[in-house]
């Protein structure tokens, strides 16, 4: 830190009131964790004979609750946490996987897709759902518009010389964040009902996949925008193949990147809660849905809700503490680029 | 990309299918790449987008077989809009002559703008053209919760939205930007400060929701006695609507005001400060350096920035839910909340209508700002 006297230099009263604003600010973030976790030490005669704020002067502390949650409601409990861990790592995993191969896509090759078959496509996705909903089985509905859509990009596809851009992609492929998810979940929801894999991790995974990729060809593409492309192109006149330049140059100087956007991702991963409340019921009861569902079964017992809070975001707020100059990268990068 | 092929295609084809499949993968390489994703999406979104667009035009009947969807055309944006959801989700309106008040204010405003630029011999109506349809959006914004403020009347999903996400975006902007403007003056500590302000970002909602449930409580909760020495004591929070919008609101900015603060501290380093130092020299204040100085440098993030919490905000449901239910009422109800309960009484067309106002809604909203707010906020710098 440079510490030298510029005019700029604030007053002690200044720096005594900067302090005090922080203080405050601090006051404000730390006091509902800090209920959280006395109240989690709280007994039930604690909680409910009024505000205590002080272990050992106020109230006893007591280990019942947490004795509890990990004990007889252990098992619940470590079914919902395995379900969130391993939906968040493999979602995430998976969505930085394609995000980051997308966002090198769109940043090294040159892609132009004529309006003309994109018209045509979604079209043809109209024409598939609405044979669907008028009864055809959805096998039949799905090889006639591929029928349709082959014969169409044959014969009209061409007529219209229209091309698209990388950035039109891009843009298409982060637009779907705007999507509300609630717009989707319904559909969603009866083609998972139609694979039998209502209630399920994959279920979970691979919705969570979908809604986090833009995120991750955002972020990504912004990085991969800031490495000079010389390196590949030097390895690719020594005959390496796309795919290994990928794997072996691209990715580890991305690096950096990877760990911010992996790291977002699995926060957005871990607290998911709307997808998750359609799409799971017991069996793949992740610990948002685990927690909201205690308060509904068992009038709100704060001290054992409490328990729970503290268990499902001490992961996240550990990875966040330790990790919070990547994730202050990772969200930079985009937003201040714009 | 062509050089190796072209090389490869010179040898002898000894070697056979596999190095075939090999070029032909390189070949290839830009579809492979990219078309997962579009794959990915287009089966995720696009496909239920359609499905949804379908359904929201259906009503959902137990028949014999199951369940059955039937055509019923605009049959549920017209309940919502016009018929029985019409007051769930566009609210009551009130007292029509006080928002012919205000609308005939902004009227005066434009008129006095249009007579300043007679005045200053410029053109006086082609400068209408391009911001009218956002004047008209703010217009009905406007009306849509004036209207839906006096008393007797009350607000519908909709508005209760707009409410989250509008001044949840200005509180979050405006707080984030005093603590980052604060860490940024290099004090000893701010380190600390740093690692905590960015903390709430990383707490599951929920637990947000749970925590600020327990904070908001009446009975036992902790501000209890403050709210009993300022002679609150028995009202609050969540049995009254404006109190109940409130903590939610509160919780919104406790958990997102910290992605404010490291966007823009972040930006706040890219401001000069030799710039900063020499303004200071020349006896600019404060409020000056900043306003003219710094401000310029923090607008293009700001506006970024202001986007994606537009776009995220219009999602709020997990804090509505569990904070109030909805509650009082349908006081604390989001869109995605409101479609939510349709959803669990079977009401899939209805869910699905209201999807797809909230998504017209944060298309409209995203796309004028896009067009109007972001080019000017890059050009500053």
């Amino acid at each position: 830190m440079r510490r030298r006297r510029s005019p700029l230099a604030p007053s002690p009263l200044q720096v005594g009131l900067s302090y005090l604003a922080l203080g405050l600010a601090s006051v404000f973030v730390l006091f509902p964790l800090y209920w959280l976790l006395i109240t989690s030490f709280k007994l039930p005669i604690d909680v409910n004979s009024g505000p205590f704020y002080l272990p050992w002067v106020d109230f006893k502390p007591s280990l019942h609750a947490w004795e509890y949650v990990l004990g007889t409601l252990g098992p619940d409990v470590r079914r919902a946490y395995a379900n969130t861990a391993v939906v968040a790592l493999s979602s995430a995993l998976l969505a930085l996987f394609l995000g980051t191969s997308a966002a090198y896509a769109l940043t090294r090759f040159q892609y132009r897709p004529r309006v003309g078959a994109v018209v045509l496509f979604v079209a043809c996705l109209g024409f598939v759902v609405a044979l669907v909903a008028l009864g055809v089985p959805w096998p039949a509905a799905v090889g006639l518009g591929l029928a349709v859509f082959i014969l169409g990009l044959q014969t009209l596809g061409r007529r219209f010389r229209r091309h698209l851009s990388n950035d039109d992609i891009a843009l298409w492929l982060i637009s779907n964040r705007i999507l509300p998810p609630v717009v989707v979940v319904i559909p969603i929801y009866l083609l998972f009902q139609q694979l039998g894999l209502l209630d399920t991790r994959t279920a979970l995974i691979i919705s969570y996949t979908v809604i986090n990729v833009p995120i991750a060809v955002w972020l990504m593409r912004d990085y991969f925008q800031n490495i000079p492309p010389d390196i590949e192109e030097c390895a690719q006149i020594d005959g390496a193949s796309r795919y290994r330049i990928f794997w072996t140059i691209v990715l580890p100087l991305a690096a950096p990147g990877l760990v911010a956007t992996f790291l977002l991702l699995l926060v957005f991963s871990w607290n998911e809660y709307l997808l998750a409340l359609f799409l799971s019921k017991a069996n793949s009861q992740t610990m948002p849905l685990m927690v909201a569902a205690m308060s509904g079964t068992r009038g709100t017992e704060w001290w054992y809700m409490s328990v729970i809070i503290i268990l499902m975001i001490l992961p996240v707020v550990l990875l966040a503490l330790v990790l919070e100059r990547y994730i202050e990268r990772g969200l930079i990068v985009g937003a201040v680029k714009g | 990309m062509g050089e190796r092929v072209r090389l490869k295609e010179a040898t002898p084809r000894r070697e056979g299918v596999w190095v075939r499949l090999v070029a032909w993968l390189e070949r290839q390489a830009s579809a492979f790449f990219l078309l997962p994703t579009v794959l990915v999406i287009l089966a995720f979104v696009l496909f239920p987008l359609v499905g949804s667009l379908y359904s929201s035009l259906s009503r959902l009947r137990f028949s014999d077989g199951g369940l059955e969807l039937s055509f019923v055309g605009l049959a549920n944006y017209r309940k919502v809009l016009l018929g029985s959801e019409q007051i769930h989700f566009l609210g009551q309106p009130g007292a029509i002559g006080w928002v012919m008040g205000v609308m005939g204010l902004l009227a005066l405003g434009i008129g006095v703008v249009m007579y300043r630029r007679y005045r200053a011999g410029r053109p006086v109506w082609t400068w209408l053209g391009q911001p009218l349809l956002g004047g008209l959006l703010l217009l009905g914004f406007a009306w849509l919760f004036l209207s839906r403020l006096w008393p007797g009347t009350h607000m519908g999903t909709l508005q209760t939205t707009l409410f989250y996400v509008l001044v949840g975006t200005a509180l979050q902007y405006l707080l984030g930007l005093g603590l980052a403007l604060l860490c940024a003056e290099r004090l000893p500590g701010t380190r600390f400060f740093r690692v905590l302000f960015i903390l709430p970002l990383a707490i599951t909602p929920i637990g947000v929701a749970y925590m600020f449930r327990m904070l908001t409580d009446t009975g036992k909760g902790p501000l209890v006695p403050l709210w009993e020495a300022l002679g609150w004591g028995g009202f609050f929070w969540v049995n009254d609507p404006w109190g109940a919008r409130l903590a939610v609101l509160i919780g919104d900015v406790w958990q997102w005001t910290p992605f404010a603060f490291i966007v823009l501290l972040a930006a706040l380093q890219s401001v000069p400060q030799e710039q900063v130092e020499a303004a200071a020299v020349d006896g600019a204040s404060r409020w000056q350096i900043f306003r003219h100085i710094i401000f310029p440098y923090l607008l293009p993030a700001s506006a970024t920035l202001v986007l994606i919490r537009l776009i995220e905000g219009f999602k709020i449901v997990d804090l509505p839910n569990i904070l109030t239910n909805g509650g009082p009422g349908t006081a604390t109800e989001s869109i995605t909340l409101h479609a939510y309960f349709a959803w669990r009484t079977l009401d899939i067309g209805t869910a699905a209508a209201l999807g797809f106002l909230l998504m017209l809604l944060v298309s409209l909203v995203t796309s004028l700002y896009a067009a109007w707010v972001l080019p000017r906020a890059r050009g500053q710098v």
